[in-house]
């Protein structure tokens, strides 16, 4: 058994939350950089170019990448051998991210009641998912992600019949609706079986994985790459002006099903997509 | 692609020389406001009370910035989606509003509020917040601080790039999704 003390996890939070909305992931600025090398409309460049400017800046001045920092989605990879010890973990992701936003400066973009809609001053309660494992891992999966880029997802349950051409048709509505609003170039999260909530939480697993990663079978990992195609194909292009350069990936994940259902669900990251892992 | 340089109040001529796809420099003054700002301006102008500020010839920037940080006057400060103010936006260019500054598409009362009043919106760059609070040189608080990020703040912009998304004739850089 390993134990693992709540206010370690709680600082190690704290300091991920800054670290996550100041500095841009490092797959996520090369692809922005290969982009720039391919793309031909002048628009489309400018921008681009404007893009890994923000990106170092941010870096230099410890600013927000984007002043939308987002509610935090937390995905806790928990280990059967591990003891959470000193208090319960929920509250201290809670407490980390409520410190976090304080003292990086972050907006605080929570509000307690949907229709209330009174900010709740420290961007807490996050959106927390534990996954148990049989080993001593404690892992945790965290993503601040603004609503200009999740307001744009979307869930379908597809007929089976309707199978992998559904599938594709349905992720290209999905980014062709959303069109600039998610600021492009965004990434594509597809989450494919399950039930509805499944496949919903599949779409945003996907967002956490590096883009320059296949989905382990070999058919998905074609149908991610075709998908990838047709998007920068629809001449979207950064923020929607037009150019190659509409999304950088599309992650897709799969799980079992029943005979009767084909769930899809698409969560759009925008460009900056920002994710960290911290395993302890 | 032109390049045009814009301050404030604006004035009509600049407005019709301005064509979708352009690139616009403001150097000049724009009012912050967003969702909660707005519906109480809108509010407050159907009382026929007096607007917190005159919006005769003003621009309007769709933006909820970051905390300011000790050594800066205001943290990341981007564009926010437009589309949530389409509501609004009819009525405060009926009242003046020439120039609206957000990301991503209008519904078709806000373009035919453009072309009727001689308005333009323009389209700066999402997620972009660092270097665009860079353009910054001052802000001022105006009204309604109890929304915090979504108070009505007066700034004033240094070489702020933005793009023509729909100009005063309806040309409109979404139309083809």
């Amino acid at each position: 058994m390993r134990q693992i003390s709540v206010k370690k996890i709680q600082e190690a939070v704290t300091q991920a939350v800054g670290q996550v909305n100041i500095y841009l992931p490092r797959d996520i600025e090369e692809a922005l950089n290969k982009s720039l090398f391919n793309e031909e409309n002048e628009r489309a460049k400018n921008i681009l170019n404007i893009l890994l400017e923000n990106a170092k800046i941010a870096r230099e001045e410890k600013m927000a990448l984007c002043q939308d920092t987002g509610m935090v989605a937390v995905d806790i990879e928990l280990g059967q051998q591990v003891i959470i010890s000193d208090g319960d973990i929920l509250s201290a992701v809670n407490q980390g991210i409520s410190d976090g936003y304080e003292k990086y400066y972050l907006r605080k973009s929570v509000v307690s009641c949907p229709f209330e809609r009174k900010n709740t001053g420290d961007n807490t309660p996050a959106i927390i998912n534990i996954s148990l494992f049989p080993d001593d891992r404690l892992v945790l999966n965290i993503m601040p992600k603004g609503a200009g880029s999740e307001n744009m997802g979307q869930l379908a349950m597809l007929k089976p019949a309707e199978g992998i051409q559904g599938v594709k048709d349905f992720v290209i509505n999905v980014v062709k609706n959303a069109s600039s609003n998610p600021c492009p170039p965004i990434i594509v999260g597809v989450g494919i079986g399950g039930n509805m909530e499944k496949a919903a939480h599949l779409a945003k697993k996907a967002l956490f994985r590096d883009i320059n990663t296949k989905n382990n079978n070999k058919e998905i990992a074609v149908l991610e790459q075709e998908l990838l195609s047709s998007i920068n194909a629809l001449d979207i292009g950064p923020q929607g002006f037009g150019g190659k350069t509409t999304a950088l990936a599309v992650n897709a994940e799969t799980y079992p099903t029943h005979i009767a259902s084909l769930p899809v669900a698409v969560n759009i990251g925008c460009h900056c997509m920002r994710r960290i892992r911290l395993a302890f | 692609m032109a390049t045009h340089y814009m301050g404030s109040p604006v004035d009509n001529a600049i407005i019709e020389k301005l064509h979708v796809g352009d690139k616009v420099i403001i150097n000049g003054v724009v009012y912050t406001a967003r969702d909660a700002a707005h519906k109480r301006l809108i509010n407050s102008i159907q009382k026929k009370e007096k607007p917190p500020f005159d919006l005769k010839g003003q621009i309007i920037y769709y933006t909820g910035p970051c905390p300011a940080p000790p050594d800066k006057i205001i943290g990341s400060a981007g564009p926010t989606t437009s589309g949530r103010m389409d509501p609004f936006t009819p009525t405060m260019i009926e009242n003046g509003i020439k120039v609206l500054i957000g990301k991503g598409k209008r519904d078709n009362s806000v373009v035919k509020a453009i072309k009727k009043h001689n308005a333009v919106y323009l389209a700066t760059i999402g997620g972009a917040g660092a270097y665009l609070a860079k353009k910054i040189a001052s802000v001022q608080l105006i009204a309604y601080p109890e929304l915090g990020p979504e108070a009505i703040y007066r700034l004033e912009l240094i070489n702020f790039p933005c793009f023509v998304a729909i100009d005063s004739k309806g040309n409109n850089i979404y139309n083809k999704f």
